[in-house]
């Protein structure tokens, strides 16, 4: 048995995976684009909510970005999450992993949450370097690529998942999980989850309010240049004759 | 010249070859150290040596094997404040990348990951990152004492420079409190035929394969090429396929000779992954679909059509 679990989930609005992205004039990426609830988030937040379900508690929203990441706090608060957190500052733009870190640290301390649940790395810059440096300074344990989690008392069990299989990882709460996107399913938002997510609270604080200043960043972009990119070869309608070309490719490539 | 670590990987006594691909990398930019953590250790500082190291520094403690990252971090912190190397370099893979964050924070100086290349200039290290949808290669200098920088697999070719490295064995201070993720199990799932790294054909699915029921396709090429199986991200994240098949940023790299995308639209956290593959074959419903740009021979049409026609082909070729 396990008594009611507090939760945050933490969340990433991102420019929609399906338009595509600018550059700003100093070299960060543009957020102007569609943005949507980061895809790997709907799986964190949908886990979250599960184990909730599961064990009674509260799930908590935290994110980092401008005023208008507040809609895809909204989107998770719809599909059920209790509330939500939203770190914002303009000196915050272009953050790098460790300045977003350390201020998803300083808000997520004082809730003192059972478990943190982040997705295993973010869609837009796929990296996943933030989730192991939250864990470290949160001073918690790090469960991760997890597929399965489950929880009992104050121990939680995952199945992390490896280059050829997987490995059973437990640890004490509190600790900090990274899921991976096919964990589980997310929800729709019901009409009444939309309804209801209306009125539930957003906080907004700033750096100020977590006493973070933002310091020098690890790296500065020095150049741009344009990436090595191969030369497009033909592009060919399939006319029936398509796998006989691709044939000749394989014997010139010597593999048959 | 500054001091170079590699972070040497292991995994259950295993040295990773993703590891002797930085020694190649780290003999260009200063004087290499290794570091080598857990059961396998000293077996690996032999092979480290051959690559490069000058100095190996070990220590065989079995909670590096069997906690998570925290122990890892723990030692190299530790041997950090003694040491002072100027860079630590690890690899951008699932493993490294825990170790790499945490130490990342403990010691407050971030991180730069994805690097494709890093160069020494002026007493600093400048790694090439690919940027904005890999369009763009950004030139990142590293601010902070230690660079800690992660290199993506496949970047380097692993080569021996000769020579022997002198093992150190450190004493790590690994407190309690950092045995706390625990592997208590290991389970072996995948069938390994042909591993993916090292295939000399690999043929990866996309979206456009329809679903997993399809998947079976690439299979039966794959065996009649005597390559692997890969996907794309989308295909991983819908739970088609396992996490092991994943090709691209934050799965695996390769370069085969042959690669074959089918139904993959070519994101770069997939083309990262496989773009120094020599030939490139796309198979793909859209002729306007970015993997067109990139492959050397692009074919528009039905992949369900295509794949068993073209696996009936090579069977009837090879007789």
């Amino acid at each position: 048995m396990t008594g009611p679990l507090k939760i945050v989930v933490t969340v990433k609005q991102v420019p929609d995976p399906n338009s595509s992205l600018t550059l700003e004039a100093d070299n960060t990426l543009s957020r102007e684009k569609e943005v949507v609830l980061d895809p790997g988030d709907e799986c964190g937040v949908e886990e979250g909510l599960q184990l909730k379900e599961a064990h009674g508690g509260e799930v908590i929203l935290v994110s980092m970005g401008p005023e208008r990441a507040k809609d895809a706090i909204r989107k998770g608060l719809s599909m059920g999450a209790d509330r939500g957190v939203l770190i914002t500052d303009p000196q915050l733009a272009g953050a790098d992993a460790l300045l977003t870190a350390r201020a998803l640290a300083a808000a997520i301390k004082p809730e003192a949450p059972d478990l943190v649940i982040c997705s295993t790395e973010s869609y837009d810059g796929s990296t996943g370097m933030v989730p192991p440096m939250l864990a470290e300074l949160l001073g918690v344990p790090q469960l991760t690529f997890a597929k399965k989690v489950e929880v009992d008392g104050s121990n939680v069990k995952v199945h992390r998942q490896t280059g050829d299989g997987y490995q059973v990882v437990e640890a004490s709460t509190p600790a900090l999980i990274t899921v991976t996107a096919g964990i589980a399913e997310p929800r729709y938002a019901s009409l009444k989850g939309i309804m209801a997510a209306r009125s539930k609270e957003i906080k907004l604080i700033g750096l100020g309010d977590l006493g973070i200043e933002r310091g020098e960043p690890a790296e500065t972009i020095e150049g741009l240049a344009d990436a090595a990119t191969r030369k497009a070869g033909a592009v060919i309608e399939d006319d029936g004759t398509a796998v006989d070309r691709i044939i000749q490719v394989l014997a010139e490539a010597k593999v048959i | 010249m500054g001091k170079v670590w590699v972070y040497a990987e292991l995994n259950q006594g295993a040295l990773a070859p993703t590891s002797l691909e930085l020694m190649a990398l780290a003999r260009e930019l200063g004087d290499v150290e290794a570091v080598a953590l857990g059961g396998g250790a000293k077996a690996a500082a032999a092979t480290l040596g051959k690559h490069g190291a000058k100095v190996v520094h070990v220590n065989e403690d079995a909670a590096f094997d069997d906690f998570v990252a925290e122990p890892a971090t723990a030692a190299l912190a530790s041997l950090y404040k003694e040491q002072a190397p100027d860079l630590i370099l690890f690899s951008f893979t699932p493993d490294s990348r825990e170790v790499a964050g945490r130490l990342a924070a403990r010691l407050e100086v971030g991180l730069i990951s994805n690097a494709g290349n890093v160069v020494a200039t002026g007493g600093g290290f400048v790694a090439k990152v690919p940027y904005f949808g890999g369009a763009k290669l950004a030139s990142m200098k590293a601010n902070k004492k230690p660079a800690i920088i992660l290199v993506r697999p496949k970047s380097f070719e692993p080569s021996e420079a000769g020579g022997t490295a002198e093992v150190k064995d450190f004493k790590a201070s690994i407190d309690e409190g950092s045995k706390r993720a625990h592997i208590i199990e290991r389970v072996v799932e995948a069938s390994e035929k042909v591993k993916l790294e090292d295939a000399k054909v690999v043929i990866s699915g996309g979206r456009g394969m329809g679903g997993p029921n399809n998947f079976p396709l690439l299979e039966e090429l794959a065996n009649a090429l005597g390559g692997a199986v890969g996907a794309s991200r989308a295909v991983v994240d819908a739970g088609w396929v396992p996490y092991s098949m994943q090709v691209g940023q934050t799965g695996k790299s390769v370069r085969p000779g042959v690669y074959i995308a089918v139904g993959i639209s070519g994101a770069m956290q997939h083309t990262v992954g496989m773009k120094a593959s020599k030939i490139i074959i796309a198979i793909n419903k859209d002729a306007e679909a970015p993997i067109m740009k990139m492959a050397d021979l692009g074919v528009v049409g039905d992949a369900l059509k295509i794949v068993p026609a073209l696996t009936a082909a090579v069977k009837a070729k090879k007789k």
